[in-house]
């Protein structure tokens, strides 16, 4: 019988935000989510085989960026879902986000109703 | 039985003052809602480890700006993360703070910078006291 349990990925060098976004994720959704520090750590897990449904990925990040690392899962064909997350409300962000291939782009802090649009979006593809 | 419905009463007022007065916005509210009988400490986990990131993020921020040449790159970092994870629990003064604190190193104006590091201290001891005192009550 197939897993039908949404998978995760949370992509933040912080690590209050890690420990908030993995638990809302898993208590209000039922998504399991595996948590990294870092872009680079994010493209190496994907680069090693691992496949995930969403992606949260932080924007600024020491070692390599949201967005660089955004642009690199894509060019490895990485599918999934990726969703930006910027602590700034300005623009550019988002536009760097959006063409760097995310799907979505939401200002830090993630909250339930943000993870919705997301998820309806993605029952949508799976449908 | 009166007792406890007037600690009650207590706990809700009080922590309605912290939203009033500001200390506290909605994304304290989404923490709480995580917890429950099986995540029963999760609210005062993630604020004691807030609380320990800050401590250590303000020491490093009195450092770099007591350096005879400030590295204000270094210093933006600290500030980006402390206004991260204060949002991420709600703490809507220190975030606010963190704001302008941020724009003082674009500018790098070390004046300003020193400025913004008072009022971040002092609005953290404000809702650290403030914090405990709900996490005692409430228990």
């Amino acid at each position: 019988m197939a897993n039908n349990k949404i998978s995760a990925l949370i992509v933040d060098d912080d690590s209050i935000i890690r420990k908030i976004h993995k638990t809302m994720l898993e208590r209000l959704f039922n998504i399991e989510a595996e948590t990294v520090k870092d872009g680079k750590e994010a493209v190496e897990l994907c680069r090693s085989g691992a496949n995930f449904d969403i992606i949260f990925m932080d924007r600024e990040m020491p070692i390599m960026d949201g967005a660089e690392a955004t642009k690199q899962l894509r060019a490895m064909g990485v599918k999934s879902t990726i969703v930006g997350i910027t602590t700034r409300a300005g623009g550019e962000d988002r536009e760097e986000f959006l063409a760097a291939g995310s799907n979505h782009c939401f200002e830090k802090p993630l909250d339930r109703a943000k993870v919705e649009v997301v998820l309806r979006e993605h029952k949508k593809f799976t449908i | 039985m009166d007792g406890i419905v007037e600690l009650q009463r207590q706990l809700i007022d009080y922590t309605a003052s912290l939203f009033h007065e500001g200390f506290l916005d909605e994304q304290f509210n989404q923490l709480q809602q995580l917890e429950d009988e099986n995540n029963p400490g999760f609210v005062v986990e993630v604020v004691t480890l807030f609380f320990e990131d800050a401590d250590r993020l303000l020491n490093e921020l009195t450092k770099a700006l007591g350096q005879p040449s400030v590295d204000f790159k270094s210093l933006d970092a600290h500030v980006h993360q402390l206004k991260g994870s204060s949002s991420s629990i709600g703490a809507h003064r220190i975030h606010r703070v963190c704001i302008s604190f941020r724009n003082s190193c674009e500018e790098q104006n070390v004046e300003g910078c020193l400025k913004n590091l008072q009022q971040v201290k002092h609005e953290y001891s404000l809702v650290k006291d403030r914090l405990e005192t709900l996490f005692r009550v409430r228990g």
